[in-house]
């Protein structure tokens, strides 16, 4: 199965869509992860982004071979942002293609699930009055 | 033994990176230096120790050479 596993300051849900996309495929499922501009009613200025960049992008491809294990996929797109992004801009992006759509929708649910458990990546978020590392305690 | 250090733990240990003389032979024992070192680390939800990018369990033996690297909780996507 062809994929793809990105991490870089930039990303775009069009890029991993045209890397699934073939002939073959009956369906091509996204998910895309944004910068929500709130926290529990705080507003939120900007996350920043940090990664182990070759640990992550071989947690990344563990994921894409699991999927394959568990659903007949046959594209599969993982890109992740790194750096500071702002309010609406695009942090994720999973893209999957199989040739009928609910081995495309299970995948791709999978996919992110799993990348928030197991991918060394982590977000600070900046507010007014403060930044926090998230998730990072009880 | 040097040791990679990312998000919070950076924080914690004010550096990007460790230097480590004290002879540390498992990933257990290093944990347990870490702790003792950086007390603030007992407050972190989870902290996971990768040997070489990959996860490793506290019984896994640490050798010279090897790719060391605080994992604190995790927060992608």
């Amino acid at each position: 199965m062809e994929h793809w596993t990105r991490i870089d300051h930039s990303i775009t849900v069009q890029e991993a869509v045209d890397f699934v996309q073939s002939p073959a495929s009956g369906g091509i499922v996204t998910f895309t992860g944004t910068v929500r501009n709130q926290t529990q009613q705080r507003p939120v200025l900007k996350l920043f982004f940090e990664c182990y960049e070759p640990m992550a992008l071989l947690e990344m491809d563990k994921i894409v071979q699991a999927a394959k294990e568990k659903w007949p996929v046959q594209r599969m797109a993982i890109l992740h942002v790194k750096g500071e992004k702002l309010p609406g801009e695009v942090v994720v992006v999973i893209a999957v293609a199989a040739a009928h759509r609910a081995a495309a929708f299970e995948a791709c649910q999978f996919a992110i699930d799993t990348l928030k458990e197991t991918v060394p990546i982590w977000k600070k978020e900046f507010f007014e009055d403060g930044e926090v590392w998230v998730a990072a305690h009880p | 033994m040097r040791v990679l250090l990312f998000g919070i733990m950076k924080e914690i240990a004010a550096a990007n990176t460790l230097d480590i003389a004290e002879p540390l032979p498992d990933v257990g024992q290093l944990r347990a230096w870490l702790l003792q070192q950086y007390p603030a680390m007992k407050n972190l939800r989870a902290v996971m120790v990768a040997v070489n990018r990959t996860y490793a369990p506290d019984g896994q033996p640490l050798a010279p050479g090897d790719e060391i690297a605080i994992i604190p909780p995790l927060s992608g996507g």
